[in-house]
């Protein structure tokens, strides 16, 4: 539930690469993907984590399957969008920006933020947790937090005369300051720099504040999501959480490289829960996690070319457990250049999230009306 | 003597065709002359030798082998950087790093990034067409992009779209069969490997055509029908007026000034049209080679007019400060830590994010960035016992009597810094903060902490982002 002392928060997941859907959510009772998947990447029906008659999640998903099982997973069908050009690139800038057809500046994840915090009163209301920030929340006036190392984050730490380091702190401010309305790229390194300073303080008050008795693993999307249960369990005012898993562009070895990669993320995501629970933090967020792209329906030996339409997941306790939509036809003549046609648009997922959960107004956000699967059990608008 | 201008011109040609150099050096090119030292980086006499490898091994013979990690190859690579005497030929390297972008995160044996580091130092300033093939070639790009696993009957289009989007030609430009039938032309293009010299060592690639694997039946690529191998491929592709585009596009990105994200470039027109025309159009004049288009770029007036225009890559700030305060001269066990500082402003060297390399421009400032970016430098020159640094301390002290006022301070400072050029509200703010602690005495016992004082407060400014 929402309140006015819990506002709701949202966690974007990137699955960077493009995740393979097909084997992600295997339709085990389609003979199709049998005769498509004939190589070592090809998940026999006994193995398959199944959610019913149809389809069921890959083996390695065990720690999702039980949140599926709880009722707190939605799993989105056929996510794209038309005219897919399976380049990485050009594809995550789409979902980043919301715009198909020409290049966009403005993240939907900034606009979301612009319109969580319009004055931008709080630097810490978004929080990319990386070394480079996703265009996702870019936006001219928009404060977002980056942090690669939340242990190290703070501006010119290693003076030790806290007097002097206080003196020239003010001049960074002043400096920083006033490179606002000197042109673009000055003006935002300007606001950059602000947030940074600004940032760090609240960031560093949560990293003392914390401590967990659940134990990550210790590759980089763990650590991630562990910084993200760090900074919300502190309470700074974080509405928007970003961080991304890269390696799902399997063209090759796709097998062992794709368990890896959905295992720790199974176990990251499920510790993250377990976390926010042993806090008493979860009930006001959802997290959704996303892929460019899906892959090619048709193996290549070893692993899958880019493809088309793809799957999302939406977790939480406010999120309305189920399958929402339909698997895409997986009859070779239904397939576009070899690939899945998408269902749903992603901006109607992004609908969903900011409409029902987060009380945004979706259309100039996403730029437009996309139909929306209802996976959200409260909020302002639910089905 | 060399003019103040001509100073500012010659360092804005060092970071970019180079990495950066202190104000003694600047000062001697200037002497010589602008043209005169845009035909020794274009064309580097024998005299002036790249950075000494086997004195770098002798000392630390693990920079020679990496494997799972990159670390190594990137110690590697920051020595070749801070110790060649041919700039322009290493920010080459450098270039076709961001473009041909392989990374150990999935290579996972390094040595043959630093291998392929060396043929971007040895073909670099060739010829594009040789760098193509040499790259279709390239053992940890076969890998990186799977096309040993690009066989006749299951062909792996990866290395075929990779090439086409971000090698080339550039979104737009091809269709999707255009990237099937540039997959098959290449199949059978695949990598052999040699048992380790050392136990757990990583195996030794070598490029190998396998006829078996190769597909011999007709392909249809950009309009024309035949039999074709890769090499026609690459041949077919030069043809193509948006490749010779593509690449002076990606050259006036790197030297001049920030574009548009490459993906965007089918949709988004150049910054400077009629510069790109001069670039693509001396490429094709020269069948491809890049000494000419180079030499051309660097005497263009749109590059004499770009100072400042650029935000600086993470490798350039590193590089950049330690040219200037002089650290890191030769094999040091300190080059590995220095390596890593660009990976935290979010450039690993021999690691980019993906086969795309790095989003530059304004995408290189995020608020982590910043910080890692500031701390860094200012640690940088604020540290007296740097040779660079203490000769700024002696030639600010040479430079107006024993008293100084702050304003004097600031911009000697800021001239030996760069020089850098800061808006008015800025250097006000570096003035009052050299005022803050009294008279400015040269023959003071705090004269270098003040000098240091003022060096790190430049670092931490907007303007010394850019470059």
């Amino acid at each position: 539930m929402t309140t006015e002392t819990k506002s709701p928060v949202l966690v974007v997941l990137q699955l960077t690469g493009g995740n393979d859907y097909l084997n992600s959510v295997i339709p085990y009772a389609n003979a199709n993907y049998y005769d498509n998947r004939k190589g070592p990447l090809r998940v026999e029906e006994d193995d398959v984590l199944k959610i019913d008659d149809a389809v069921g999640l890959h083996p390695k998903m065990a720690p999702l399957k039980e949140i599926y099982d709880e009722g707190d997973m939605a799993i989105i069908h056929g996510v794209g969008y038309p005219n897919s050009p399976r380049s990485h690139f050009r594809s995550m800038d789409i979902w980043h920006t919301c715009e198909p057809d020409k290049v966009g500046t403005e993240g939907w994840v900034a606009r979301a933020i612009r319109d969580l915090d319009p004055e931008g009163e709080n630097p810490v209301t978004g929080v990319n947790i990386g070394l480079s920030l996703p265009r996702a929340m870019v936006l001219p006036g928009v404060s977002v937090a980056s942090v690669a190392d939340l242990s190290t984050y703070g501006l010119l730490n290693s003076i030790e005369i806290e007097e002097q380091r206080t003196k020239m702190l003010e001049r960074f401010a002043n400096m920083y300051g006033k490179a606002i309305g000197t042109g673009a790229v000055k003006e935002y390194l300007g606001q950059t720099g602000l947030d940074a300073l600004s940032g760090a303080d609240i960031l560093q008050g949560g990293l003392s504040r914390y401590s967990s008795s659940v134990e990550y693993g210790i590759d980089p999307i763990s650590k991630s999501l562990r910084d993200v249960a760090t900074i919300h369990t502190a309470d700074v005012g974080t509405r928007v959480f970003y961080a991304s898993h890269t390696g799902f562009d399997t063209h090759a070895s796709q097998q062992p490289t794709f368990e890896r990669l959905w295992t720790e993320v199974s176990s990251a995501v499920s510790n993250f829960w377990d976390d926010l629970r042993a806090h008493d933090a979860d009930d006001n967020v959802v997290m959704i996690l996303f892929s460019e792209f899906g892959r090619r329906v048709r193996d290549n030996g070893s692993g899958t070319d880019h493809g088309a339409a793809g799957v999302s997941f939406v977790i939480g306790p406010s999120v309305k457990g189920g399958q929402y939509g339909d698997y895409p036809e997986t009859r070779a003549e239904a397939l576009d250049q070899g690939d899945l046609v998408p269902s749903q648009d992603f901006r109607g997922v992004y609908s969903t999230i900011l409409d029902d959960w987060l009380g945004l107004d979706p259309v100039p956000i996403v730029d437009g009306q996309f139909e929306r699967p209802r996976f959200i059990t409260s909020g302002t608008d639910a089905a | 003597m060399a003019t103040s201008q001509e100073i500012a011109l010659m360092a804005h040609l060092m970071r970019r065709a180079g990495f950066g150099s202190n104000r003694d050096e600047l000062e001697r090119l200037a002497d010589q002359g602008y043209d005169t030292t845009v035909e020794q980086l274009v064309n580097p006499p024998d005299a002036l030798p790249g950075a000494d490898e086997d004195l770098l091994y002798r000392h630390m013979p693990s920079l020679e082998t990496g494997g799972p990690t990159p670390v190594p190859g990137a110690a590697n690579w920051l020595y070749h950087m801070l110790n060649t005497q041919r700039p322009l030929e290493e920010k080459m390297a450098f270039f076709w790093h961001h473009i041909f972008a392989t990374g150990n995160s999935k290579v996972d044996n390094d040595n043959h990034i630093t291998i392929q580091a060396q043929m971007f130092r040895d073909h670099g300033m060739g010829n594009y067409r040789d760098l193509l093939l040499r790259i279709a070639r390239n053992p940890a790009m076969i890998f990186w992009l799977d096309n040993n696993e690009n066989h006749k009957n299951s062909p792996n289009e990866n290395w075929g779209r990779e090439l086409l989007e971000l090698f080339s030609l550039g979104v737009g430009h091809y269709t999707e069969t255009d990237v099937l039938e540039c997959a098959r032309a290449f199949t059978g293009w695949t990598i052999g490997a040699k048992i380790p010299r050392q136990p757990y060592h990583r195996f030794a690639w070598h490029y190998e055509f396998r006829p078996h694997e190769h597909d011999y039946t007709e392909k249809t690529f950009l309009g024309r029908t035949g039999n074709f191998n890769g090499d026609d491929i690459i041949e077919i592709i030069l043809e193509q007026p948006s490749c010779s585009r593509f690449v002076a596009r990606h050259l006036y990105n790197f030297f001049v000034a920030d574009e548009a994200q490459v993906p965007a470039w089918n949709i988004e027109p150049p910054r400077d049209p009629d510069a790109i025309d001069l670039l693509a159009s001396t490429l094709v004049d020269a069948d491809y080679d890049l000494k000419p288009v180079l030499r051309t770029l660097f005497l263009s007036d749109f590059f004499k007019e770009a100072m400042y225009e650029k935000v600086k890559s993470p490798v350039e700030v590193v590089v950049g400060t330690l040219h200037l305060t002089g650290d890191l001269r030769g094999p040091d066990p300190r080059l590995i830590d220095a390596s890593q500082q660009p990976a935290y402003m979010g450039q690993a060297l021999h690691d980019p994010p993906s086969v795309e390399g790095w989003h530059t421009g304004r995408d290189w400032i995020n608020s982590g960035s910043v910080v890692n970016r500031v701390n860094y430098v200012v640690d940088q020159v604020s540290n007296i016992d740097l040779p660079g640094v203490q000769r700024i301390v002696e030639r600010v002290a040479a430079s107006n009597g024993s008293q100084l006022t702050p304003e004097v301070l600031v911009d000697e400072c800021l001239d030996l810094m760069g020089p850098v050029k800061l808006a008015p509200e800025t250097r006000d703010e570096l003035t009052s903060h050299a005022a803050g602690d009294g008279p400015i005495s040269t023959s003071n016992g705090d004269f270098p902490r003040r000098v240091c004082a003022t060096l790190a407060l430049i670092a931490a400014t907007p303007e010394y982002q850019f470059g």
